[in-house]
């Protein structure tokens, strides 16, 4: 459904990714690991269309979505959840869900019925959604990234990082949602650190090292293996 | 640079040199007035590159530095008899010299867009004052005085003609060009234009980056002043107009057409200015700021580095 | 000692024309906020305004009519050259808009010399009629402006906080970034918001018009105070520029009693100075960031 193909990045003047390539299927839940300053956050910067390639392809659904803008990535069924969860802080949780929800394709009920299952998801945002974004808590900032991504009811969701800086107890929350999704059959690439988490929830797992991808297979296989995620990550 | 690239460079600068020294013998009293002209603005565009184009800072208030220069001239020249050549310049100078000391403060102290904006308020504080202060500066109408004679102090004294005048004008401003050159190879330079890529980076280097801003903020101001001195003696009159902030902004278009970062780029856009004014005057009577405008701002979109950015490395080396 | 009716006159004075430049900073501040430019051809908008609303009036002989016509007409040439010249600059050094707009300025200003010529043109006030203030006539009409111009400002604030599309703007200006990841049509929202920061130039411009002549340069002196107004309140405070409008209208209106008009200028570059040492991310922002 999602394909890299020899895809390189800059970020200022600095040649980030070197020749990346990397595939997603249809409700694959794929991961993506590596040092940290490797590249796995301009690859998914990539996808997004924040950072312009200098070559390489990108394919969704088959068609070329090389370097096009985000905003009509997200339309046509890409979520993206940065690291540092980028919620709007000044608009409040309702609002930050509706800069997703607000789409001219989407019928007043629908709206409804999304909102509603992202609050069954998501109480505690259910609770704030008058609140400022700023005031929430850091999990809770990055339910509402999640939450917000959802709202586009997006075909893949790319998560940089969604565990960074949380306590434990809400990072088996973050892995709880990430099972959801795949239930519902959204695509995920998973960018972490946490080696752990990634290969429980993922089926395919990428390492990168250097801009370019190093390794590539099965979770199941690194799970057996623990000394090729040793070879590259050190852990 | 190389041997060869530099003796290609020397050249072309006393061709040119020597073809402007020429120009009035061969060109009719009109034009012979507007290369002055262009000389003088093109100093001025020169100083203002100092801050754009090496430092990065764009200041919209160089009109404030010309134009205090050009009354300092005048009170110079209306206050001291005779009216002495030299005096008129240490007088501009000083003037200019005040405004920057003003303008260096603000400098240190606001980046980017802050800095723009102040600057084009300053440069309008000193119009308002001129024009209303009117028993000093003779208001809306401004000063007229008459051409000292040039001297060498004690020695020799003769009235300008058109062609001295001209030619003092071209040393004047082929001196300041020389000299302008020097300081932005030297070491100095290279911390402005270090600056200019990155403030952040060049301070944490550690370079005392407010003072390299001063004396840049100085050294665009006196040559601005000395332009403003030169035009003073050229034309024999001193008015508020030239202080008004849509001076500065003329200035900024040498600078951007010519090529900013380049020392003569602004000379050439300059040049480039005043002929297409004079073209389109033929067929847009006043109105010749529509083209230029339009020409201009399709250079800031589609030319930003201007007529001579393509030659900014060599020109600097 | 001041005559007290005096300082109430120019008290009132001094709200009515801050209320108009509150109403042009407003609209220079909101396109800063947005997208970080400072749009050098604020001023020419408002000019071309007064001048819209002189053709429509002539056309209609209804000023609100032609109001809302000059509104419609500037919003669109002000979309019109944000998509032409701003839009190619977007990711480039903020300081080329200043220099584009600067550029725009000088065509837009010597267009109208060209078109209208350097008579001032008059528009005539939809109502005449005073009321005793003290030992003046003080026209409705004045009080109308300013209550005008705070319906509009108000009506913006109302829409940014609860229209359908004033979270798009409030989201763009927050983070652009993630606001296109939203499927938030940035380039869109730039150029809605740039037209509506012209509308409201264009309004002040005939508001403003029967007071003083239309000419190509009123918005020469304008564009300085709105800018000073637009750092003093802090750049992208919408709020802060208008006390700051108002702050500043209400010293010079002050001041006039004393020195000529054109010296009570002085008074606004003093108060930047001031912030500009003092605070200089804006008077009337609550916590220097």
């Amino acid at each position: 459904m999602l394909s890299l193909e020899g895809v390189h990045s800059h970020y200022g003047k600095s040649h980030i990714l070197h020749g990346v390539s990397i595939r997603v299927e249809r409700g694959e839940v794929v991961g993506l690991l590596g040092r940290n300053g490797v590249g796995k956050s301009t690859t998914l910067k990539t996808i997004m269309g924040l950072v312009r390639p200098s070559e390489g392809r990108i394919t969704f659904e088959g068609r070329d979505i090389t370097g096009q803008a985000p905003h009509r990535l997200a339309r046509i069924g890409l979520g993206y959840v940065p690291e540092d969860r980028r919620i709007f802080r000044l608009l409040t949780v309702l609002e930050n869900l509706r800069t997703g929800l607000d789409r001219p394709d989407v019928a007043e009920a629908r709206r409804t019925e999304l909102l509603e299952k992202v609050y069954a998801s998501f109480p505690v945002l259910r609770e704030r959604r008058n609140q400022a974004g700023g005031t929430l808590s850091g999990g809770e900032q990055q339910m509402l990234a999640i939450a917000r991504a959802m709202m586009l009811e997006p075909k893949i969701v790319l998560l940089d990082e969604p565990t960074e800086g949380l306590m434990p107890r809400m990072v088996s929350q973050i892995r709880e949602i990430i099972n959801v999704l795949h239930r519902d059959g959204v695509a995920i690439l998973l960018v972490e650190q946490n080696v752990p988490m990634t290969l429980e929830v993922c089926d395919r797992v990428y390492i990168m090292e250097k801009g370019t991808v190093r390794h590539h297979g099965p979770a199941a296989e690194l799970r057996r293996n623990p000394a090729i995620v040793h070879q590259y990550l050190g852990v | 640079m190389t041997q060869r690239n530099l003796t290609a460079y020397w050249t072309g600068f006393v061709v040119v040199l020597a073809v402007l020294a020429v120009a009035p013998f061969v060109l009719p009293e009109f034009w012979r007035r507007f290369v002055t002209e262009i000389l003088i603005w093109g100093l001025l565009a020169m100083s203002s590159d100092i801050l754009i184009g090496y430092t990065g800072m764009v200041s919209f208030g160089h009109s404030a530095f010309f134009g205090l220069g050009m009354y300092g001239a005048a009170a110079a020249l209306l206050t001291v008899r005779p009216p002495n050549l030299w005096l008129a310049i240490v007088y501009g100078l000083v003037g200019a010299a005040a405004v920057a000391v003003f303008v260096a403060f603000f400098a240190t102290r606001l980046r980017d867009i802050y800095f723009s904006i102040t600057t084009l308020v300053f440069s309008q504080i000193f119009y308002v004052i001129i024009f209303t202060w009117t028993e000093v500066t003779g208001g809306e109408n401004g000063l007229t005085f008459r051409q000292p004679p040039l001297s060498i102090p004690f020695v020799w004294s003769q009235p300008f003609t058109p062609v001295t005048l001209h030619w003092f004008v071209l040393a004047v401003v082929a001196a300041s060009y020389l000299i302008l050159r020097r300081v932005t190879q030297s070491p100095f330079g290279m911390v402005l234009q270090s600056i200019r890529e990155n403030e952040a980076r060049t301070r944490a280097i550690g370079y005392p980056v407010e003072r390299y801003k001063i004396v840049a903020v100085m050294l665009s101001g006196l040559f601005a002043g000395l332009a403003g001195v030169l035009y003073a003696l050229q034309n024999r009159f001193a008015a508020p107009d030239f202080v008004f902030f849509l001076i500065s902004g003329e200035v900024v278009i040498f600078n951007v057409m010519g090529g900013m970062g380049t020392l003569v780029g602004p000379v050439a856009g300059a040049a480039f200015f005043f002929l297409l004014r004079e073209g389109f005057s033929r067929f847009f009577t006043e109105y010749y700021l529509i083209p230029v405008g339009i020409i201009f701002t399709l250079m800031v979109i589609f030319v930003p580095q201007g007529l001579l950015g393509f030659a900014r490395r060599a020109l600097n080396r | 000692m001041i005559p007290i009716d005096q300082i109430l006159i120019q008290a009132i004075n001094g709200i009515v024309s801050g209320m108009i430049l509150a109403l042009v900073a407003s609209g220079l501040t909101l396109i800063f906020g947005i997208m970080d430019v400072v749009n050098f051809a604020h001023g020419e908008l408002f000019m071309l305004g007064a001048y819209m609303g002189v053709i429509t009036l002539a056309t209609t002989g209804n000023f609100w009519l032609a109001l809302l016509l000059a509104c419609l007409i500037i919003g669109l040439l002000g979309a019109a050259l944000q998509v032409v010249a701003l839009r190619p600059l977007l990711g480039r050094d903020p300081l080329t808009t200043i220099l584009a707009t600067f550029g725009i300025s000088l065509v837009l200003q010597n267009y109208a010399l060209w078109q209208f010529g350097p008579v001032a043109r008059k528009i005539q006030e939809p109502f005449t009629g005073h009321f005793r203030l003290f030992h003046l006539d003080y026209p409705y009409y004045r009080i109308v402006i300013a209550v005008l111009s705070a319906a509009i400002i108000g009506g913006l604030y109302l829409f940014m906080k609860y229209g359908k599309y004033g979270i798009w703007i409030r989201a763009t200006t927050q983070d652009r970034v993630m606001a296109s990841a939203m499927g938030i049509p940035v380039p869109w929202v730039h150029t809605a918001v740039f037209a509506i920061g012209a509308a409201m130039a264009a309004a002040s411009g005939v508001l403003f018009g029967p007071l003083v002549g239309v000419n190509h340069a009123m918005g020469l002196d304008l564009i300085l105070r709105a800018f000073i107004v637009v750092v003093v309140g802090g750049m992208g405070n919408l709020g802060g520029s208008i006390l700051a409008a108002i702050f500043i209208s209400l010293l010079e209106a002050f001041a006039s009693i004393w020195v000529s008009p054109a010296q009570a200028v002085i008074v606004s570059f003093v108060v930047l100075i001031l912030t500009l040492l003092i605070r200089p991310t804006g008077l009337f922002v609550p916590t220097p960031k």
